[in-house]
């Protein structure tokens, strides 16, 4: 599935400074392209973007509070947040609040 | 765009004009709003903050606290805005502060030199070199990373108001939002400090000082300013690098605290806003008294204010001087003067002043 990641507010410095990243992503073994979520996209970017601290992308199994999540330019509040689906040339981007101002 | 409507979610629509897709979640009232209404929503909320809390005169002159951040970006764009818009008849400057670090604040003024041209904003920049001789590059040769804060801090707050002095402004304004005001009430509490605990929800201060500060953004969501500086300019033209000489973990947990918060509920950021302003102060509580330094004449409630103190244990070789508990000239000076058994409760003694709700 090819997507496209953005990470923006500090975040680019855990993945290499890349703030856009293009990225072919294999679906889990068994799962159906039809119900790929945030959650196996999270799983997927920690294990295969993410270089260095993880702990400040990811508290538990989602992303830290103040790291806002857009899904096609949509507040991902919106869509469900972990359940969101995510289908091919989805635009994800992520933006941590927790640097200054 | 239109292909994904089958998104959990995405067949309502706005709630304020019920006609487009909502975009946005919003974190004050839980409204799912479309882009639209969102930035009329936004401008107009920062306008009637403006207007009922009597920020502005016409013919005033501001200038806007600059550092390259989201905020302060955010903060220059939507008031040369509202001040087209709604004829405030203000003079806008930006006024940055150069504290010498380099690899940080070089390129952060750079970002500050592309909004003076994006928009049309005259540019002051004022650097810690020539005011105090020394770059936050010396200062962290000289003492290390401990405490280099502390400086930075302090003669940031002095230079920002010799910047406005330069500017021949009347007011400053600054970019602090409302998850930034929460977290300084929570440091407030938790360092008893009460008399900036009293000061840090006010929406205007420094009204008895040279230059009054005002924060336009204290209601303002930090989630919707980075909604706004992304939806609205469709990248993000703000320096998001943390400062090389901070880990400031202190403020980190209070910051962090506030986030967990809002997740859990999105009210809290301004319920604890709201409960910093109703602190009240025990009227037997001694506020430090103000003056002015004998030094170099800038407001002190202390003999020499504390960017004196700092800057003379920094030229006479004795970093530590100004940090911590007071000692050297206003410790001497606190010394001679502090009368034996005194009953008066002092800030600045003690730690836990007396608070009533």
């Amino acid at each position: 599935m090819q997507l496209t990641l953005e990470f923006g507010g500090g975040l680019e410095l855990l993945c290499d400074s890349e703030k856009i990243h293009k990225v072919n992503v294999d679906l889990p073994n068994g799962a159906e392209s039809d119900d790929f979520t945030m959650k196996h996209l999270l799983s997927w970017v920690r294990t295969n973007l993410i270089k260095e601290r993880p702990e400040m992308f990811m508290k538990g199994d989602t992303v830290r509070p103040g790291v806002l999540v857009l899904v096609n330019d949509c507040d991902w509040e919106l869509s469900g947040q972990l359940d969101t689906r995510i289908e091919e040339k989805d635009v994800i981007v992520f933006i941590s609040t927790l640097h200054g101002g | 765009m239109e292909a994904k409507s089958k998104k959990a979610g995405a067949s309502r629509l706005c709630c304020l004009c019920n006609l487009r897709r909502p975009v946005l979640k919003r974190p004050k009232t839980l409204q799912q709003i479309c882009r639209e209404c969102f930035y009329e929503v936004f401008e107009e909320e920062i306008h009637q903050v403006i207007v009922q809390n009597r920020l502005f005169k016409s013919g005033e002159r501001v200038a806007i606290g600059a550092s390259g951040g989201k905020d302060s970006t955010v903060l220059a764009y939507v008031l040369s805005e509202l001040n087209r818009r709604h004829n405030y008849g203000l003079d806008l400057f930006l006024l940055s502060i150069d504290e010498g670090i380099t690899g940080y604040r070089d390129d952060s003024l750079e970002t500050v030199k592309r909004n003076e041209v994006q928009y049309g904003l005259p540019l002051q920049i004022v650097s810690y070199k020539d005011l105090y001789g020394w770059t936050m590059d010396d200062i962290v040769k000289m003492i290390g990373l401990k405490n280099n804060c502390t400086f930075c801090g302090v003669f940031r707050r002095q230079a920002l108001d010799r910047g406005a002095a330069l500017l021949k402004v009347d007011k400053l304004v600054t970019g602090h939002n409302a998850d930034d005001i929460a977290e300084t009430v929570l440091l407030n509490i938790l360092r008893g400090d009460i008399a900036r605990l009293s000061r840090c929800t006010s929406i205007t201060t420094g009204e008895d000082g040279p230059i009054p500060r005002c924060k336009p953004f204290k209601y303002t969501y930090e989630k919707e300013i980075i909604f706004y500086t992304y939806a609205y300019f469709k990248k993000l033209d703000y320096f998001s690098t943390e400062c090389i000489y901070s880990p400031n973990a202190y403020r980190g947990f209070a910051r962090e605290f506030i986030k967990d918060l809002e997740r859990i509920r999105p009210r809290a950021i301004l319920d604890i806003i709201k409960s910093g302003e109703d602190f009240r102060i025990a009227t037997t509580t001694k506020m430090p008294e103000q003056g002015t330094c004998e030094r170099c004449g800038y407001i002190s409630s202390q003999k020499w204010c504390k960017a004196c103190v700092l800057l003379e244990g920094l030229n006479r070789g004795l970093p530590k001087m100004g940090i911590g508990r007071p000692r050297g000239v206003n410790g001497d000076h606190k010394m001679e003067t502090k009368k034996p058994g005194s009953v008066a409760k002092s800030i600045e003694s003690k730690q836990c002043g007396s608070l009533d709700f």
